[in-house]
């Protein structure tokens, strides 16, 4: 047998307990006996991801920290749903609520705060809830999903974190803050009034100098709940759900029951020392320096110093904390560091572009940087404060500090440059305190090769994950060509990681209506995005908010820009519509005038059965577009990615095999379907017997019209690799037919990724997903519909019409300046 | 320096769209007059270095243009295309003064075609 262990206690299975647990076991695995009491059910989890977890952006077993198994294979006993009761310091023992005593050598206090509840009349009612633990957000998951009204007290980090995960689940959310500003005690009041306005514009109401008199409750038969929030001037908030995120309180009744000194925390020293020798204290609930602590690092640091205190150490020391925070709401980039006060002796830089919704403060004292507050470009945040920390001399860069560290004669250097450009000494994870250096050693020395070992070795971007991006750099830059990155999915471009699916998600979920919007709710790499994913994001804005979505111009192929084909020597083809194929002779006439009068040198009828006339001169197009448009004739969209054409054959009418009029429907369903705006161009056909001749099973969607009714075939196109249609559904009614068709296109619409035809979207979704939703759910279907034609209802207006009679975007067809000759 | 450069005012900042572009026609063939998000103009001879394509037809995006037939990506500020396609499209010096655009065309560096050409 061995000499006894030492018997270590640690009394809260929280971030800070366990990672000082971590840290001791990084140092002497085998020196304590380890027993975890935690009063929550659960194992340990990231509490500051709790956030994302009610925002429905994570799942618990996401944040889950250290599962059960990491507890049994380092010999950790946990007893969770077990708060500690007591504690007997003279005889050294903890007892817990279920009357468990334990004997400890060591004992080890972290356990952090309590939600801080203002104590006004009504503060205790059933939904008046704080936001601190997995229970809180459980309650306001329940809260949320019968909708309602939320209240949130409190407009600081937590308070606004909590607002926004109640508004995208649904609630109607108002935010009630004491202070003239948001987040006060980060931000300065502009970039807190810039943040006010951003909330507002995601439909959250924002009340300042709202102070809190009386929360009522309301009810029948005593189930008395919360129903309102009554303000100090009077005015009264209903509501179902009220979230006090006004502050936290250290927890030390523990502390102060054994006798332990306390302030308004657990007194310590630097050694992470009680008053009593044998007892430890980390995390939220000490006070040290006569300071209490929120945030994760400090947590982090302290836990460090005292690891190594229990391993045996005798230097360590803990000496406060230097802070940054970063709000985690997605799509609000915040961050600041130090002390922006300002004050005697202090300067102030602050660079403002309201335009792009960036704000940056920078307040110098003696040329060295005292604070920062980044909005909306939070990028160099990171290395400011590295430069604060540091309290590096910055006179030398004073004239170009507020654009950044990527600032070097105008052009913008790419993040991997930045991160390579970083000293050693470089904080890179904020929450966990790793600098740059210790990152890159453990990769080379310890031979990782991917993000989860770096995570697991050196712990940056295991906690709130913001620097991920960065480790991943650092990771690339250290391997070379040995990284390669696991992308789950391709990335849209080089702009952005995300891939179209995600990004499509993220527009709906977080209400994004502009593609400013998109590069900054999902950090695009690029002020601008690219000829790649432009044209994408104004689809993706298009299709998700018709009616309301400003058609970027700028972000249109030429194509679309000039309503006419490009050709390879610069000239264009126009195309006119010819409803189901069929044509006039007046139409035709129209069609031939215009030829001589303009001299176009080539007319050809296409494989859509309309008249294609190539060889225009860009700057003739609007007097082209004028003549057509007298004879009746409005744009085809051969251009577009749209409608093109309703191909058909004769049917009924004249055919003596047809079996229903196609010509007839051809028209119809053209009527119905010009103008949309779909991922890429579609093309329809009606064919009036199993002949086939319109060649309608290798359209996007085809008609095949049988004596009983309709045969409506999908996902089939004549491109690069032919691909035959699958048999959707076949229906009795025209009718059926034309909803049918409005409901596959929407929903094709709305799935499919930016220029990937039907065909390959149907092979990759399924034809069982697809007849799930158009066949087996005709409500699902009638809905499609329905939002195919609202969306519809704004796109079927000619635009050959509105620039040949209207002059619109008529600088695109007249040169600038002549200066020939 | 700048008393040597014949300066040619063709119009004005306003007349470009933003991240769009306009045509001078010179007397050596059409100029490209383009405006970035962040207003600035630059100016190239309107042919890609691959086949010719239009460049100021183009989706105008930072501080380059993609050439519409192609998508060979070209350099505002250069005319170079970038890598790993080579070529460049002629570039012409501009100046703008109190938001009107004036070229230097005599001081414009001819193109060269791309590695197609």
């Amino acid at each position: 047998m061995t000499a006894q262990k030492e018997r270590l206690i640690v009394v809260g299975n929280g971030m800070a307990g366990i990672r000082t647990v971590e840290e001791l076991l990084a140092r002497a695995p085998d020196r304590y006996d380890i027993t975890v009491f935690g009063a929550e059910p659960h194992p340990n989890y990231n509490r500051i991801m709790l956030s994302p977890v009610l925002a429905g952006e994570k799942s618990f077993e996401q944040i889950i920290l250290n599962d059960r198994a990491w507890y049994e294979a380092n010999g950790i006993t946990l007893l969770t749903g077990e708060p500690v009761e007591a504690i007997d310091r003279a005889a050294r023992t903890v007892t817990s609520l279920s009357g468990r005593t334990l004997g400890y050598d060591r004992l080890l206090l972290a356990t952090g705060s309590m939600p801080f509840i203002i104590p006004v009349p009504g503060a205790t009612l059933p939904g008046v809830i704080g936001f601190r633990d997995l229970a809180d957000v459980e309650t306001m998951l329940e809260a949320a999903a019968k909708g309602g009204r939320a209240v949130v007290i409190g407009g600081g980090l937590l308070g606004l974190e909590a607002a926004n995960g109640l508004a995208l689940k649904g609630m109607d959310v108002t935010v009630v803050h004491l202070m003239p500003t948001l987040m006060e005690r980060q931000l300065d009041p502009s970039a807190g009034t810039l943040l006010q306005r951003e909330l507002e514009a995601r439909g959250i109401t924002v009340l300042t100098g709202a102070d809190t008199a009386e929360i009522i409750g309301g009810g029948i038969g005593g189930s008395e709940r919360v129903t309102a929030v009554r303000l100090k001037d009077g005015r009264e908030l209903p509501a179902d759900l009220v979230v006090m995120a006004v502050g936290i309180r250290p927890n030390i009744a523990l502390g102060k029951a054994a006798g332990l000194d306390c302030g308004r925390g657990i007194k310590v020293d630097d050694a992470m020392r009680t008053s009593d020798p044998a007892i430890h204290a980390v995390g939220e609930c000490v006070e040290h320096r006569g300071v209490t602590w929120g945030l994760v690092a400090p947590l982090f640091e302290m836990a460090k110093v005292l690891a190594e205190r229990l391993a045996g150490g005798t230097e360590a020391a803990y000496a406060g904390s230097v802070t940054s925070t970063k709000l985690k709401v997605t799509g609000v980039d915040v961050f600041s560091a130090g002390d922006f006060s300002g004050g005697e002796g202090t300067e102030d830089i602050v660079f403002r572009d309201a335009a792009r919704g960036v704000y940056k403060r920078l307040v110098l004292k003696d040329n060295r940087l005292l604070g920062a507050v980044l909005y909306g470009d939070t990028r160099d945040g990171p290395w400011y404060f590295s430069l604060l920390k540091d309290g590096a001399d910055v006179s030398a860069e004073r004239d170009t500090l507020i654009f950044g560290q990527g600032f070097g004669g105008g052009e913008a250097a790419s993040p991997a440059a930045a991160v390579a450009a970083l000293p050693d000494s470089a904080e890179i994870c904020g929450c966990n305190g790793v600098c740059k250096g210790t990152i890159t050693a453990a990769i080379r020395d310890k031979g990782l090769t991917s993000l989860d070992e770096v995570r697991a070795h050196t712990k940056a971007s295991a906690s709130c994950g913001s620097c991920t991006g960065m480790v991943e750099t650092l990771l690339a830059a250290t391997l070379g060509d040995g990284y390669a990155a696991a992308p789950a999915v391709k990335p849209m471009c080089k702009c952005t990681t995300h891939g179209h699916d995600a990004v499509r998600a993220a527009i709906v979920a977080h209400g994004l209506k502009t593609m400013s919007d998109v590069f900054q709710a999902l950090e695009w790499s690029t002020p601008d995005g690219c000829a790649s994913c432009r044209p994408a994001l104004n689809y993706y804005l298009l299709c998700a908010w018709p009616g309301e979505y400003r058609d970027d111009y700028q972000s249109r192929f030429i194509n679309e820009r000039a309503h006419a084909n490009i050709q390879k020597d610069g000239t264009y083809s126009v195309v006119p519509r010819m409803w189901g194929g069929l044509t006039s002779a007046s139409e035709l006439r129209a069609i031939a005038d215009v030829v001589e009068k303009f001299a176009i040198p080539t007319v050809k009828v296409t494989g859509g059965q309309r008249i294609d006339l190539f060889g225009v001169k860009k700057e003739d197009l609007p007097a082209v577009w004028a003549d057509l448009n007298a004879a009746g004739m409005v744009s085809g969209h051969a251009y577009a990615k749209g409608l093109r054409t309703v191909k058909t054959c004769v049917g009924s009418e004249w055919c003596r095999f047809g079996t229903q009029d196609s010509t007839g429907l051809g028209v119809k369903l053209e009527k119905m379907t010009w103008g949309t705006w779909t991922p890429h161009k579609v093309k329809l056909a009606v064919s009036g017997c199993p002949r086939n001749c319109a060649e309608a099973t290798i359209k996007d969607l085809g008609v095949v019209c049988v004596d009983s009714g309709y045969e409506l075939h999908v996902g089939g196109n004549g491109g690069m690799h032919v691909r035959a249609c699958d048999l959707l559904a076949k229906v009795a009614t025209e009718e059926e037919v034309l909803e049918y068709t409005g409901a596959f296109l929407q929903l094709y619409r709305e799935e499919a990724r930016y220029l990937e035809r039907t065909a390959p979207w149907v092979e990759r979704v399924g034809l069982d997903h697809i007849r799930r939703r158009l066949v087996g759910d005709a409500g699902g279907r009638r809905a499609l519909h329905a939002r195919f034609l609202f969306s519809q209802s704004f796109s079927q207006e000619d635009p050959w019409a509105e620039r040949a009679a209207r002059g619109v975007d008529r600088h695109e067809f007249a040169p600038l300046a002549e200066l020939v000759g | 320096m700048d008393q040597m450069i014949a300066w040619t005012e063709v119009g004005s900042v306003a007349d470009i769209p933003r991240q769009g572009s306009r045509v001078v026609k010179t007397a050596f063939g059409d100029v490209a007059l383009f405006r970035t998000a962040t207003d600035e103009v630059f100016a190239l001879e309107d042919r890609c270095p691959h086949k010719g394509g239009p460049l100021s037809q183009g989706i105008v995006h930072g501080r380059r243009v993609t050439c519409p037939l192609h998508n060979w990506v070209i350099e505002l500020a250069t005319g170079e295309a970038v890598a790993p396609d080579e070529g460049c499209a002629g570039h012409v010096p501009v100046r703008i003064e109190g938001g009107v655009i004036s070229l230097a065309l005599a001081a414009r560096t001819p193109g060269r075609g791309g590695c197609h050409g």
